[in-house]
């Protein structure tokens, strides 16, 4: 079975779970996403059939909140953290140094070889770390720029390596 | 005992009854509180801010969205509240894209107006946004999303009304936008081109798409007959825009202002509602003595017909096989034309005066063209009519009037009051009433199936058979009526339906109007223009009777001619432009594709089941690698699903087991081959 | 095994209790989000390793069957900076920043020996002495921990232990002892007010929600704590999820609900994992679900995760999400308590509030009222954080000054290395993104729902971010607006809009490129997005301008008049510089610049180009001979 195939399936298993309910639609697509790591537009407009609402309605539902991805991201999520605390401990110098380090601007997040995400995100609650950086599942605390472009340095000899 | 609700608005007691909210009451103190985004249609959602008003103990509150209570007192208007208005209307204006010499609404935009009336001199903040491309993609339809106030009345507009979401809000924040679904383009979804988002639009955020140059360009074209048909409704809206009452009928003006604008030929699509009337009563007689197909639904409405096809692909026999009268006119006209008047058919211009959006892209279906040749060219909304004859410079109000040339401009009352909901119904009866008991009457109303609410039932006797009918208006309307047909909960023998409450007349190519009082008065124009008339029944129409005794010649062969000319038959589709998704991909290109329809109503019949037993198939088979499959989302052959394309070969109703045999035949074919 | 026939939660209690009778000894290591981002699972595996290696049983599930060393996993300790966190029962000993490698240690010394290892032992910021556990560190003695009592000790997961203490007693009362308006009236005395923002009395809004006509009703706990630098309610949810579950219990008797929903923020996993875990458990032993406690009520709950949407912390846009649409409010009235989810009277309630129920129930309303003020009784949590030594959340009753949160709690000002700098207190921002900035002048003030109202701020869900002499307030403001900005619904013109404008004359005054009458538009314009905005995301939104206009316009004189920011942080007003007579072109500075803007040929003088500086100040400090300069 390849993935494409395997993907559907389990699409079609979170419907039944969770019995094709609009009103569910917003654990649909959480589980939907954690599937492809983004929102496929066919996967909508399918879940919008199933479910027998408006395709609108899953576009208006799915950009409206920022934990659903329309587009894939890249193998390595960059998140920096600017809640207050980590504002205060001067996280954008963090946000402005990777942007340079990866030639990222603020309409463009991921990089051309898929390689990296940056995200800008409110308050991880490791306010006792800040300013911290969370690359995929790793948390990074009392980061500087120097010490962050470094980290990425790190992962780009490692990729290539691979 | 009831006890009265007194609330006080600016000093002045006002008596509450029954107003659901503070707007209300303080309209009813004659007092015009500005908003964008308050509809009596649609549901209550308080995001203009405009209609802020001081309740005492309370400060400032929306109207809009709070009940009246006894004993309440408003303020509303102060510096506090002249200040916030100001403010709200600046913040809007100073978004890219607030032209108004150059906008569709230029004069009736509703944030225009109100940057008069509360007084902007300045808009004193930053210009911010960005220029951002108008989708034209469809006839009917403009949207600019650059005048979007975001008011969201179209969004509403399309789902509570109308049940169909094909726009909605997407994004947030600054970014917040009114969309079809994945920014595509409206062609490309299940938008049915009703127009009524563009009715209650309050900037030119989504228009009617205008097709003034190219009449002009035909008028002034010596080579081109160019001949109008003027849409019923139109003739009791069109003095709106010059200042008249709604319901007025200026039809005289009308006739003389398009011969001064150079059209050839001026004449009434009601003949061609009188010919609707005559075909689709048979066509009712004959399915009730057959018993098939029942109920008749009309098919006059465009909109509703896009609707019938992406929506209920299992209706498609029950829809009237008779083309709208706009198209039968057009489709006569290209017909008899030629020879009567030695001209081409391809110098034959016809142009539609019509309250609709959905009619300009009716006239393009393909059904409606012949060789190429479209039976009707261009289509003018009654807004557009009004705008070339400002652009022509001709003083409508002071128009001697004139009559609708013959043969195709004489009509009867039947065929006019198809303007109005419950119009085609009661029209068809009192054809088909005569027709089924061969007794002439002279009453002619039946006033069972007129009035305001956009779901009516009545049962009329006919001849000793109970006729059961439905007149419904508004999709979402339909939509429940549909339901319970289906579910059999409710029975009929024929069902008028209208996309637009309170049908044509309430269309969105009309005048903009706000008040559902103005579709009342329209309403009224209508029933009081046909009284006027000598003659109220289609099949007295002496210039109908003499078509089917020469054009079409009478007899059989000349009912095939009219059946040729007059008919269509309608076909399932697709509510959305979408290409497949791989869920069995090979990297090398396979011996066999195989692609399984994923649309509703595919979905519903078993895709899934089939999909799931295909992919096993290939596993146990161990054939992955010669096969590749994709899910698609319709075939447009919705009645017979699921439906499964397996190397070209199409199995409807396909079954597991048939998918199966049809992979292993094909499998070995082509191994044969090989 | 706990089953339904067995619902009495005295035997549930004395299950466990003879369990716990055979630890010998008790590791609780802190598994709150700071701990685990600083590594406290790796010290829990180490623990079980290394304890089994010394020929010890080891569990991390409690057993009757032998005696053993039970290594648990609690919740939020609170005390995040000194994180990861161990504490040692019987010793009572708390350890801090323990990393893998200290952990063969302390089970030789500590858990063999009984004896503490003193140099993971806290010491006092000022006098450098040990501390040996929470009794003796300030950051914990000048606390009252009421709702997060529990909070860091017990297993989370384990829902005996929270019975064993005493849980689920309130809920099973209400459900077996006690009519709705008891349960109301209950609450009306004791005064609790919410502690989500507005701080409307809990026990009043039930009892509008129980006077509704009977029939389908709903409780909703409202765990979408979004205000960057608040996570006062994660810690609650992640570290005892049982007792908000016991307050949702207790609400929906009160209103007569049998459903519920606990919305936690997506950004939680752990809180939303330990809820889900936390339901589950509660409805396998008859507490939730159907007919809880053989009482013939039912309560069912299920947990909802947010999809990250600031504004769905606003009722109206929580309950559309819920129902599987765009998070945008909806106009009030109808309130939720008359029209909310599926247009049901609902109760939506926030996590601290819920879990204040259960324990006003044990006490009763007048013990209750003995702890905070008079209109604000009871305690708070708070989430300290920013530049000061010990960050962290702590709980203080209301009426507790500021100046014993930051001097006495949280250890005092620093810089931003982290060194203490008494004097350079500047601000606390209190309430995120709808609050306001404390100065100087509060420093004494009670801190309660009515006093910081009446100065401009508000408790909010209790982020308090302390900020130094170093931070610019015009860009405080700017961030704040930058973050509304970004998490408006966009439904309101005014909201939409006028954040988006106010966030542009904010940005120009920070680049001076703003006049008088940007300052002069800007305060119509907060003005008007205060009083005429939909829901309270809006209305709060100018708060921030407000704040810092009244307390800091010396600051915003400063960029418009002077084109200046007093503190450098403004880059389109401050330069770096590199001042050519003392630099030695050792070209450190260059290569640690972050963004390659300082270049320079060895042993000359360097030069920092500055369009592509960020500002970042780490030239500065590489610098050996001060010749780099804002």
């Amino acid at each position: 079975m390849n993935t494409a195939q395997r993907n559907f399936e389990k699409v079609c298993e979170i419907l039944e779970k969770n019995e094709n309910n609009p009103a569910r639609l917003i654990p649909i697509l959480q589980e939907v996403q954690e599937e492809y790591r983004y929102l496929p537009e066919e996967i909508m407009t399918f879940l919008a059939t199933s479910l027998d609402i408006p395709p609108a309605k899953v576009y208006g539902v799915a950009t409206f909140f920022s934990h659903f991805a329309l587009k894939p991201k890249g193998k390595y999520i960059i998140k920096i953290c600017d809640g207050t605390a980590c504002h205060v401990k001067k996280s954008t110098s963090i946000l402005d140094a990777v942007r340079h380090k990866l030639g990222l601007t603020e309409d463009k997040n991921t990089t051309p070889d898929m390689l990296f995400t940056l995200e800008l995100v409110s308050c991880l609650g490791a306010c006792g770390l800040a300013p911290a950086v969370v690359i995929n599942e790793d948390v990074h605390g009392l980061m500087t720029p120097a010490k962050t472009v470094a980290l990425i340095d790190e992962i780009l000899k490692k990729e290539a390596s691979l | 005992m009831t006890t009265s609700m007194i609330i006080n608005v600016d000093g002045k007691d006002i008596e509450v009854n029954g107003e659901k909210n503070l707007l209300e009451v303080i309209r009813k103190a004659k007092i015009d509180l500005p908003t964008f985004c308050y509809h009596s249609e649609l549901s209550v959602y308080g995001a203009c801010r405009l209609c802020m008003v001081n309740v005492d103990g309370r400060g400032l509150q929306p109207a809009c969205s709070t009940p009246p209570e006894n004993g309440m007192r408003v303020v509303t208007n102060n510096s506090e509240i002249r200040e916030l208005r100001q403010i709200i209307v600046e913040l809007l204006l100073a978004n890219e894209g607030h032209e108004c010499a150059t906008c569709g609404k230029n004069g009736s935009c509703q944030l225009q107006l109100l940057a008069k009336k509360v007084g902007i001199k300045k808009v004193r903040f930053k210009r911010t946004g960005h220029k951002q491309e108008t989708d034209d993609s469809t006839y009917s339809l403009l949207r600019n999303p650059d005048k979007c106030v975001l008011c969201g009345d179209c969004v509403r507009m399309c789902s509570e009304v109308q049940g169909i979401g094909a726009i909605d809000f997407a994004f947030r924040g600054a970014k917040a936008a009114v969309l079809p679904s994945f920014g595509k383009d409206l062609a490309s979804v299940e938008c049915v081109y009703c127009g009524q988002c563009a009715r209650v639009c309050p900037t030119g955020a989504i228009t009617p798409k205008p097709e003034i140059e190219e009449v002009w360009k035909a008028l002034e074209n010596k080579e081109k007959i160019v001949i109008a048909q003027l849409a019923p409704a139109v003739r009791v809206a069109l003095g709106e825009e010059f200042g008249l009452e709604p319901g007025t009928s200026t039809m005289g003006q009308i006739v003389s202002a398009l011969r001064l604008m150079g059209f050839d030929m001026v004449y009434d699509t009601s003949f061609a509602a009188d010919l609707t009337v005559i075909e689709e009563g048979n066509e009712l007689i004959n399915r009730l003595k057959e018993g098939k197909n029942l109920p008749l639904m009309t098919s006059c409405c465009p909109a509703w017909v896009k609707y019938a096809e992406q929506y209920h692909p299992d209706l498609m026999d029950n829809l009237s096989t008779c083309k709208s009268p706009q198209q039968m006119f057009g489709s006569l006209i290209k017909e008899i034309l030629p020879e009567k008047n030695k001209v081409e058919k391809k110098n034959i211009v016809v142009v539609s005066i019509m309250p609709c959006t959905a009619k300009k892209y009716e006239a393009r279906r393909k059904e409606f063209a012949k060789d190429g040749i479209p039976e009707v060219d261009y289509i003018l909304t009654t807004q557009e009519l009004a705008t070339m004859i400002g652009e022509a410079g001709i003083q409508f109000k002071n128009l001697e009037p004139s009559s609708f040339d013959m043969p195709f401009g004489f009509k009867t009352g039947a065929g006019v009051i198809f303007g109005n909901s419950g119009g085609v119904a009661e029209a068809v009866l009192r054809y088909a009433s005569e027709k089924l008991t061969g007794v002439r009457t002279e009453s002619y109303e039946f006033k069972q199936v007129r009035g305001e609410s956009g779901i009516r039932e009545a049962q009329i006797e006919v001849g000793g058979t109970l006729l059961k009918l439905a007149v419904v208006s508004g999709l979402k309307n339909v939509k429940n009526l549909i339901e319970k047909v289906k579910k059999g909960i409710a029975k009929y023998d024929i069902i008028e339906i209208m996309a637009c409450p309170g049908g044509c007349i309430g269309g969105a190519g009309q005048p903009v109007y706000k008040e559902g009082s103005v579709r009342a008065k329209r309403t009224k124009g209508l029933y009081d223009n046909e009284k006027m008339l000598q003659l109220h029944k289609s099949q007295e129409n002496p210039y109908i009777a003499e078509l089917y005794q020469t054009v079409f010649g009478g007899g059989e062969k000349g009912l095939h001619l009219a059946h040729e000319l007059l008919h269509t038959h309608y076909r399932s589709h697709k509510r959305i432009e979408k290409e497949s998704f791989d869920i069995h991909a090979n990297k090398k290109k396979t011996e066999l594709d195989i692609t399984v329809c994923f649309g509703t109503s595919c979905f519903l019949r078993g895709a899934q089941t089939v999909m799931k037993n295909i992919l096993e198939h290939l596993d146990k088979q161990n054939i992955q690698d010669r096969v590749s499959v994709k899910a698609s989302f319709c075939f447009e052959k919705c009645n017979r699903g699921p439906v499964v394309n397996i190397g070209g070969e199409i199995i409807e109703k396909c079954t597991p087991e048939k998918a199966i045999s049809e992979i292993d035949r094909k499998l070995q074919i082509s191994v044969a081959q090989s | 095994m706990i089953s339904a026939e067995t619902l009495e939660l005295s035997k549930i209690a004395e299950e466990y209790g003879k369990k716990i009778a055979q630890v010998t000894k008790r590791v609780i290591i802190c598994a709150g989000t700071g701990c685990v981002a600083n590594g406290s699972l790796k010290v829990h595996e180490e623990f079980v390793k290394k304890i089994a290696e010394k020929g010890l049983d080891v569990v991390v599930e409690l057993k009757e069957e032998k005696k053993s060393v039970y290594v648990s996993k609690s919740g939020c300790q609170g005390f995040c900076q000194m994180g990861p966190l161990v504490t040692m029962l019987p010793e009572n000993i708390l350890y801090t920043k323990v990393k893998p490698e200290d952990v063969a240690e302390i089970v030789e010394k500590t858990i063999i020996l009984g004896e503490a290892v003193d140099r993971l032992l806290y010491k006092d910021a000022l006098t450098g002495q040990s501390c040996k556990n929470t009794e003796e560190i300030n950051f914990y003695k000048k606390q009252h921990r009421f709702v997060l009592k529990q909070c860091g000790v017990i297993d989370p997961e384990d829902i005996a232990e929270y019975i064993a203490q005493g849980g689920y007693k309130s809920a099973r009362k209400a459900a077996l002892e006690m009519a709705d308006k008891e349960i109301c009236d209950e609450i009306i005395k004791s005064g609790l007010r919410g502690r989500g923002g507005g701080g409307f009395p809990t026990g009043k809004k039930w009892e509008m929600a129980r006077l509704q006509p009977k029939g389908k009703k709903y409780i909703i706990c409202n765990g979408d704590e979004g205000d960057p630098g608040a996570f006062m309610n994660r810690s609650v949810m992640e570290g005892n999820p049982h007792s908000v579950i016991e307050g949702m219990i207790i609400a929906a008797l009160a209103i007569g609900a049998d459903e519920g929903y606990v919305y936690v923020r997506t950004e939680y996993p752990l809180a939303v994992k330990r809820m889900r875990k936390a339901v589950s458990e509660a409805e396998k032993i008859g507490i939730l679900g159907k007919n809880i406690f053989y009482s013939g009520k039912s309560v069912k709950l299920s947990v909802m995760e947010g999809a990250g949407a600031f504004v769905c912390g606003e009722e109206t846009a929580l309950m559309a999400s819920v129902e599987g649409k765009r998070g945008m409010p909806g106009p009030k009235p109808p309130f939720p308590v008359q029209s909310g989810l599926w247009e049901k009277p609902t109760v939506i309630n926030n996590v601290e509030t819920l879990a204040n129920v259960p324990l006003i129930m044990a006490i009763g309303a007048e013990e209750f009222r003995k702890m905070g003020t008079a209109a604000s009784p009871g305690t708070k949590t708070f989430a300290v954080t920013g530049l000061m030594a010990n960050t962290g959340l702590i709980e203080v009753p209301f009426g507790t000054t500021l100046r014993t949160i930051i001097n006495d709690i949280a250890g005092g000002v620093t810089r931003e290395d982290g060194t203490l700098w008494p004097e350079g207190f500047k601000t606390v921002q209190i309430g995120g993104p709808s609050g306001g900035c404390l100065t100087k002048e509060h420093l004494d003030m009670p801190l309660d729902f009515d006093s910081l109202k009446k100065v401009g701020a508000m408790v909010g869900s209790g982020g308090l971010v302390v900020m130094n002499q170093n931070t610019c307030m015009v860009r405080i403001a700017k961030f704040f607006m930058q973050f509304i900005q970004n998490e408006s619904c966009g439904k309101c013109v005014l909201c939409r809009e006028g954040t988006k404008q106010m966030l542009a004359m904010l940005t120009d005054i920070t680049e001076g490129k703003a006049t008088e009458e940007t300052i002069d538009l800007l305060k119509k314009l907060a003005n008007a997005v205060q009083k005429g905005s939909l829901c309270g995301l809006g209305k709060t939104a100018p708060n921030p301008v407000h704040s810092t206009l009244r307390y800091f316009q010396d600051e915003y004189d400063a960029h418009i008049k002077a084109k200046k920011c007093p503190t450098g942080e403004c880059k389109h007003l401050t330069s770096i510089t590199i001042i050519p007579e003392l630099c030695k072109g050792c070209t450190v500075c260059a290569k640690k610049c972050p963004v390659g803007a300082i270049s320079g040929e060895r042993q000359k003088a360097h030069t920092i180009a500055q369009d592509k500086c960020i500002k970042c100040g780490v030239c500065i400090d590489a610098c050996k001979f001060k010749a780099i300069r804002r």
